[in-house]
């Protein structure tokens, strides 16, 4: 093999050892996806290998040598019924199956965990509901189904998991979400498939899907000392929101336990479903979403909250589920980290973690 | 008589090329910059796209280049995305959507339906002249900064955060607009009203059906993107707000615009291809295209199902899960007549009499790589598979074998079918014959390793690449080199011909259109007397006839 050129050989190797030609598999839809890909597939090669007999077999046939005198053929109904009919057919099939994976991938389970992605030039940052936030890096737990609220600080993104056979675009103005459950632990690749500008092909991080055991360590590693929900709650009150959403009977806002989920009726007659794009519409357009019965005299906090800020917001307003929790926040808007005992989160995952501070990691 | 080829020349030593054309009546730079002459538009309009399609071909150049090793090494990530931004809008705007119907269809319509020229030849001329203007200005914004929007512009990427000329290049794309505007507003009329006596529609050329088709997308689509753009040059200047959810606008609706206009784009820059296949096929089987009214309506049905599928270009985007279903449907619809087509033009070759001149080995090029084209459009129809393979270089595969593969495939099959009747002359068939196939043999090395890319995961538009991606980018930028080779050929040897290519009479081919039965370069009146069609199209049987009386008459 000497004689062969180094450059050459080197190409070789590298192709007998770094060649991919299939993603890994490694969420529950990916299976379900590929056997979509490789049914088309199949269909495809058909279709191709038709063609090409036709063609190669009718230039063989009729070429001019062997059939110097061209029959002429009108056309036959029959036969064009048959190649109208049977691709019809086969893309309905696909047409429905196709749709199938598509309503699954994109309909969370109510059970799933949820984690908010922001998306800006030019990096993922990833909030837990925690309070753990990473940088073009998502650690999940396997086996557990995750749904990602995405959304965009400035122009379009898209999160694209290849192993796992999602991605979604992050919009800004909008919350979208995906969701998968991994299968394999392992790390895997995030891209922005969706050009974003200069450094567009560097917005590229890594998602790690661990075992349960491995992703309880990573949370308690990682916690930046207050969940997402305190994290609102401080923000709550920082904003003075507690001034008119304060649940008391002369409150100048309606009151938020328990907003998330239940139907609004707005001002204009319009009834609505509190859900999350409802409510960081709601604090960024105020004049828009006045709940019936109160005044429109909410400022707007477009421009004054950062998306991370008001996912915070949201995932706080989400957990406020009793009103001894609204009552807390009036009266300590001077919440620290420390004041432990308070700031526990009903329902929060991370409630009986290593309360360890650390200090923000990848932060 | 059953020699493996149809062409038949006059005798080399007598035959002149016919003192009277449409190229010698009138001579000087202003004799053709002022030209009302629907075929001189044509070549005017010929050097013009080529020009740019090797501006185009060389900044793909450099993509490929830049994308043999995984870091971005050769260009700055902002010089690299300004290449493949100016790369897909001189392609798409400058090449791909003027290429057929505004060389081929401009030169052979009015001679196919029997007209001495198009309806409005100062609107024709002037389509050319917005054109150029356009060009101009293009590559103005190239050279004094370029643009790095991608050719789709997405929002608010092109009004709030990008410095470079997006202006200019909107303006740009804006005019040359109106100049595809004014050719199919052109072909409508000319279709309409100038058709000679006995040339009812069922009587004209697939191509003819194919460019009427093309100009109805035309006229009808080209506004709403001559819309988003100004609506993105607003937003710049002075900040409308459509577009920005800051101020109550939505970043969504200018998607819908541009595909409004860009997903029917496809079908105005595959259908005159098609169209060019359907004479190309007919001619060396000595055959009637099989099921002649299919094919004309699947045009048609592309056409309409064509304004009604843009969405699918925003599966993943957040659009409602409902709307998705109903994309998805009325893609796999729009998929059904290319089907048609392709199957039509198989069994056109059954009991023919087959002979391969290099239009038609590029013809069975474009069948090809135009079926796998399609068939992998299916995958990004389907709205599961879509998910994983949609911004990924699946994509950029399956457009490129449908737009490089299926349209210039079928624009070079067209160009040397027609060049003895544009030119007079035949171009050299060995060496054209080759480069048919080393275009082949390129194309599929380049652009089949992005399937594989695609479904690996490899998102489009990046600078730099993880490595386990390299090897198949290796054999896509290798296969590059080979493509650009298969394109370069035909310059050279056809430049050559115009002076040293044999006499190719009137019918070198026997071809039935009436194109072939006036001389080679025809008049600038195209006919003496406006011709009578007194037979359908493709009667190799009438054709024969003719033959026959000529004999007799001279004998």
């Amino acid at each position: 093999m000497s004689h062969i050129s180094p450059v050459l050989w080197q190409f070789l190797v590298k192709w007998l050892t770094h060649f991919a030609l299939f993603p890994p598999e490694a969420s529950k839809i990916a299976p379900q996806m590929d056997a979509l890909y490789f049914f088309i597939v199949l269909v495809s090669l058909v279709g191709l290998t038709i063609v090409i007999l036709l063609v190669l077999g009718f230039s063989i046939l009729y070429s001019k040598k062997r059939h110097p005198v061209a029959v002429q053929i009108e056309g036959s109904t029959l036969l064009e019924a048959t190649w109208t009919i049977i691709p019809l057919g086969l893309f309905l099939v696909m047409f429905v199956w196709g749709a199938l994976i598509y309503f699954r991938v994109y309909t969370p389970p109510a059970n799933a965990m949820n984690i908010y992605v922001v998306g800006k030039q030019w990096m993922w940052k990833a909030e837990h509901p925690g309070g753990q936030h990473e940088i073009n890096a998502l650690h999940i737990p396997i086996n557990q189904p995750i749904q990602l609220t995405l959304i965009s600080q400035d122009v379009f993104h898209s999160f694209s998991i290849p192993a796992f056979r999602v991605k979604r675009e992050a919009i800004p103005g909008r919350y979208n979400s995906v969701w998968f459950e991994a299968t394999t632990p392992g790390t895997y690749h995030i891209f922005c498939t969706q050009y974003c500008g200069t450094e567009h092909s560097h917005m590229i991080g890594e998602v790690y899907a661990m075992t349960p055991e491995d992703y309880r360590k990573w949370l308690a590693s990682s916690t930046s000392g207050a969940s997402l929900a305190q994290n609102g709650e401080r923000l709550f009150a920082s904003l003075s929101c507690t001034a008119c959403h304060n649940a008391r009977p002369d409150a100048r806002g309606p009151s938020l336990v328990n907003v998330y989920g239940s139907r609004l009726r707005l001002s204009n007659g319009e009834s609505i479903i509190a859900n999350d794009a409802y409510l960081r519409e709601a604090i960024l357009d105020p004049s828009q979403h006045v709940t019936q019965g109160f005044a429109p005299i909410m400022p707007t906090y477009q421009g004054q909250v950062s998306e991370e800020g008001v996912i915070a917001l949201v995932e706080y307003i989400k957990n406020l589920k009793s009103d001894y929790r609204i009552q807390q926040t009036t009266t300590t808007t001077d919440l620290l980290p420390e004041s432990e005992g308070k700031a526990v989160s009903s329902g929060s995952k991370t409630a009986g973690l290593n309360p360890a501070r650390t200090g923000m990691v990848n932060q | 008589m059953s020699s493996a080829t149809i062409v038949n020349l006059p005798d080399q030593s007598t035959a002149r090329i016919p003192k009277m054309n449409y190229l010698s009546k009138e001579n000087g730079l202003l004799s053709w910059l002022l030209t009302g002459d629907h075929k001189r538009i044509a070549i005017l309009y010929l050097i013009s796209i080529s020009f740019f399609f090797f501006i185009g071909g060389a900044l793909a150049g450099l993509i490929r280049l830049e994308l043999l090793t995984p870091q971005s090494d050769l260009l700055a990530t902002d010089t690299y995305n300004k290449v493949f931004s100016m790369h897909g809008i001189i392609m798409i705007f400058f090449f791909l959507v003027p290429s057929v119907p505004a060389t081929l269809g401009n030169f052979l319509i009015p001679l196919m339906i029997g007209a001495k020229d198009l309806a409005l030849p100062k609107i024709n001329l002037l389509s050319w002249y917005l054109y150029v203007g356009a060009g101009i200005l293009a590559i103005y914004a190239m050279i004094t900064g370029g643009v790095d929007t991608g050719w789709t512009f997405t929002t608010p990427l092109s009004t709030h955060y990008v410095n470079t000329n997006v202006i200019t290049t909107g303006i740009a794309i804006f005019i040359a607009g109106f100049s595809s505007i004014f050719t199919g507003l052109n072909f409508i009329v000319t279709i309409h009203k100038m058709r000679c006596p006995g040339m009812t529609w069922f009587r004209m050329p697939l191509f003819v059906w194919g460019h009427y088709a093309t100009s109805i997308l035309m006229v009808l689509g080209t506004p709403v993107l001559a819309i988003a753009l100004v609506l993105v040059i607003l937003e710049r200047t002075v900040g409308i707000g459509v577009f920005d959810p800051a101020k109550g606008g939505d970043p969504l609706l200018f998607q819908h615009l541009f595909w409004f206009y860009s997903h029917p784009a496809v079908y105005i820059m595959i259908l005159p291809g098609m169209a060019v296949i359907s004479e190309v096929i007919s001619t060396f089987s000595r055959k009637r295209v099989f099921g002649y009214t299919a094919v004309a309506f699947s045009s048609v049905a592309i056409a309409v199902f064509g304004f009604f599928v843009w969405a699918h270009h925003m599966f993943i985007m957040g659009i409602s899960n409902y709307s998705v279903l109903i994309f998805s449907l009325l893609t796999m619809l729009v998929a059904v007549p290319s089907a048609i087509k392709i199957f039509n033009w198989a069994f056109t070759l059954y009991k023919g009499s087959i002979t391969f001149e290099t239009p038609m080995l590029y013809a069975f090029g474009f069948m090809g790589l135009f079926t796998i084209g399609g068939m992998t459009g299916i995958f990004l129809g389907t709205s599961g598979t879509d998910i994983h393979l949609t911004e990924t270089y699946f994509i950029v595969a399956h457009f490129h074998f449908v737009m490089v593969g299926g349209m210039l495939m079928a624009f070079l099959a067209g160009l040397h079918f027609w060049w003895p009747k544009m030119t007079g002359r035949m171009y050299p068939e060995k060496i054209s014959q080759l480069a048919a196939l080393v275009t082949f043999i390129g194309f599929n090395l380049t652009f089949f390793p992005q399937f594989i890319l695609g479904t690996l995961g490899m998102p489009r538009r990046y600078a730099s690449y993880p490595p386990e991606f390299q090897v198949l980018n290796v054999f896509s930028t290798a296969g590059a080199t080979i493509l650009g080779v298969g394109y370069l050929l035909p310059v050279l040897y056809l430049t050559w011909s115009l002076k040293y290519g044999e006499i190719a009479g009137d019918n070198p081919w026997q071809a039935t259109g009436l194109e072939w039965q006036m001389q080679s370069p025809p008049l600038t009146e195209n006919f003496r007397e406006i011709p009578i069609m007194d037979h359908e199209a493709y009667d190799y049987e009438w054709l024969e006839r003719q033959k026959e009386k000529e004999v007799a008459s001279v004998g």
